[in-house]
């Protein structure tokens, strides 16, 4: 791990431009909530969270991440692999025949660092809740983590998760929710409206942390440091992050029209000069 | 011709619930989960016995298979407790993406399947089960006949790698199979030989095929019975045996015949050894309010039924 940065920052923009790469390469895949997510993804593998990139299921003695918003899978592969799960050369494989970089991530391939197939939206919460219960029957301290969109949590099954997890008392469980206003049809206002999502999870009995700034290595650095430093005191943590979608290429942000749509080779160009090469392509 | 007694009538989920407080007693990694039917599943003891192993998850059976995925990474071994219905219809994207498709080594245990669920009616009694079970890619679906073979394989799932569907029902019914044996998943039971027809049949119509073939023993018919109690993956070569000898076969379960075993075995005949099939199970229906015995009465899943597609099915050689 590197946690100084101006090297997260680096990675940060190497990674936005590894998505825009993959989506563009195969013309299909989910860039807006990836790039949106790019800054928590780098910060929770290279500072937050304690683990090993010589992946065993497992995952005993170590923290764990579920991601239940699969779509987002391009951020996550090329964090994954940045973090030596496996090598950036297999980016190039992303949503083809035979690849273990499957359009939604799953556990099918063997591809290390995933521990739950997720793209059927809504189940993250309950498996995150199952391996929390399963460290603290295996007296193993580490900590529990999941992502899941604003627009998810539509689905109901996450509402009998946020019970439960409070319920019985979780509290080696951090739960992120990545707020970025926009779903496939519109924003979440528009589609469903979900009301003040902080005021839901604490009348569930959920501590809350908010990071307002959730595009800046520096928010989500204290924000998460937070949010663990309430992990041990009887309640699950959920943590609202506030990000843009699109985050970094700007004709893609603020908007829902990239939430499934890769750019054309122009649009690509475009991205990647406003994105220029750090450490390295793939 | 080889006959069995049934040593007393016992309901099969209470033959889960033996199995389940055996398996706490044997193997640390093994957890229990309910969606507050405990007392319905027979799970009492494993709760009683084992407090930190038992989790209560309410009537909340998307959570439950979500939670029980989850615990498999740490190595803890799962077993889901509901009513058949809600084991699959109401979570079959959850099972399938979670669970199947995720390789977790999860056993999804199901009680009050198909009509002897009784007086609640045809919102609880789900005959379509084995059917969505058995099409995901590494399930394994089985289907006990008694009490004491329903122990007996509660307690194998838990040396099984990987998902498991474990079926079980309500009623009391005949208790006739070993308390010693030892369950092999995919291995079907010979019971009785026989040279004109081949009764292959799952769960309470084990019992029903063993009475049908009484009588049609009577009637100068040679029925030879095979306890087909793991449905996935199927024994082809025990079935196909049989047939090879007999020329023709029955099929019962309780269950549609769309999805179930009789499907299952008619694709293997047809694959190897095309030969007339009947089925005896119900035909594309939901069922009703009415005792265990009115239901498999009226929708024909009895010895009766048996006995009358054995001479129809002897009749098309």
């Amino acid at each position: 791990m590197n946690s100084n940065i101006p090297y997260l920052k680096d990675l940060t923009t190497q990674v936005r431009r590894d998505i825009l790469r993959m989506v563009h390469k195969v013309n299909s895949g989910h860039p807006g909530g990836s790039l949106g997510c790019t800054e928590f993804f780098v910060v929770l593998y290279n500072v937050i969270m304690k683990h090993n990139p010589k992946f065993n299921m497992n995952g005993e003695g170590e923290d764990l991440f579920f991601l239940s918003n699969g779509h987002i899978s391009p951020v996550f592969y090329s964090v994954l692999a940045r973090a030596g799960y496996f090598n950036i050369d297999e980016l190039n494989t992303f949503r083809l025949i035979n690849s273990r970089l499957q359009g939604h991530p799953t556990t099918h391939e063997g591809l290390p660092g995933i521990r739950i197939a997720s793209g059927s939206l809504g189940q993250g919460m309950s498996v995150a809740i199952g391996a929390a219960q399963t460290k603290t029957l295996n007296n193993d301290s580490h900590l529990i983590y999941s992502l899941h969109g604003d627009g998810e949590l539509q689905e109901g099954q996450n509402w009998e998760a946020i019970m439960y997890a409070a319920a019985n008392k979780i509290d080696n469980l951090i739960s992120t929710v990545d707020l970025n206003g926009q779903q496939i049809d519109g924003s979440t206002d528009d589609v469903l409206y979900m009301g003040d999502l902080k005021a839901k999870f604490e009348a569930f009995g959920w501590t809350v942390i908010e990071i307002d700034e959730g595009n800046s290595i520096e928010a989500i650095i204290e924000g998460m440091q937070t949010a663990k430093s309430k992990t041990g005191q009887g309640k699950p943590v959920c943590v609202l992050l506030k990000t843009v979608m699109g985050n970094g290429v700007d004709f893609m942000m603020h908007t829902h029209a990239w939430h499934g749509k890769a750019p054309n080779d122009e649009q690509l160009a475009v991205g990647l000069a406003q994105n220029a090469e750090t450490i390295g392509d793939y | 011709m080889k006959t069995f007694t049934n040593t007393g009538n016992k309901d099969t989920r209470s033959g889960f619930g033996a199995g389940l407080t055996e398996l706490g007693k044997t193997n640390p990694n093994v957890v229990a989960l309910c969606a507050d039917l405990t007392g319905s599943l027979k799970m009492e003891v494993f709760q009683e016995n084992h407090p930190e192993r038992f989790f209560q998850v309410g009537i909340a059976e998307a959570n439950m298979i979500g939670i029980a995925a989850g615990m498999t990474i740490g190595g803890k071994i799962p077993f889901t407790g509901t009513f058949a219905n809600f084991s699959t219809g109401r979570v079959y994207d959850q099972i399938r993406q979670s669970v199947a498709y995720s390789h977790k080594n999860v056993k999804i245990c199901a009680s009050h399947a198909g009509v002897t669920l009784g007086e609640d009616g045809a919102t609880h009694q789900i005959l379509e089960d084995i059917g969505l079970m058995k099409m995901l890619p590494g399930m394994v679906v089985i289907n006990p006949c008694d009490y004491n073979q329903t122990k007996a394989a509660t307690i194998a799932i838990a040396e099984h790698y990987g998902p498991v569907y474990l079926r079980f029902g309500r009623p009391s019914v005949p208790n006739f199979t070993p308390a010693d044996q030892t369950f092999e998943i995919g291995k079907a039971l010979h019971l009785i030989d026989g040279s004109d027809v081949t009764i292959l049949a799952t769960g309470h119509l084990v019992w029903e095929a063993l009475e049908a073939a009484k009588t049609l023993n009577e009637l100068g018919i040679s029925a030879e019975v095979i306890n087909i109690h793991t449905i996935k993956p199927l024994d082809d070569e025990a079935i196909l045996k049989s047939v090879k000898k007999t020329g023709c076969v029955v099929t019962c379960e309780e269950h549609n015949y769309l999805g179930g075993l009789g499907e299952s075995v008619a694709r293997v005949l047809s694959l190897n050894h095309p030969a007339p099939q009947e089925f005896v199970a119900t035909n594309d229906t939901f069922g009703e309010s009415g005792t265990p015995a009115q239901l498999m009465d009226k929708y024909q899943l009895n010895s009766a039924a048996i006995i009358e597609k054995a001479q129809k099915v002897i009749s098309r050689k």
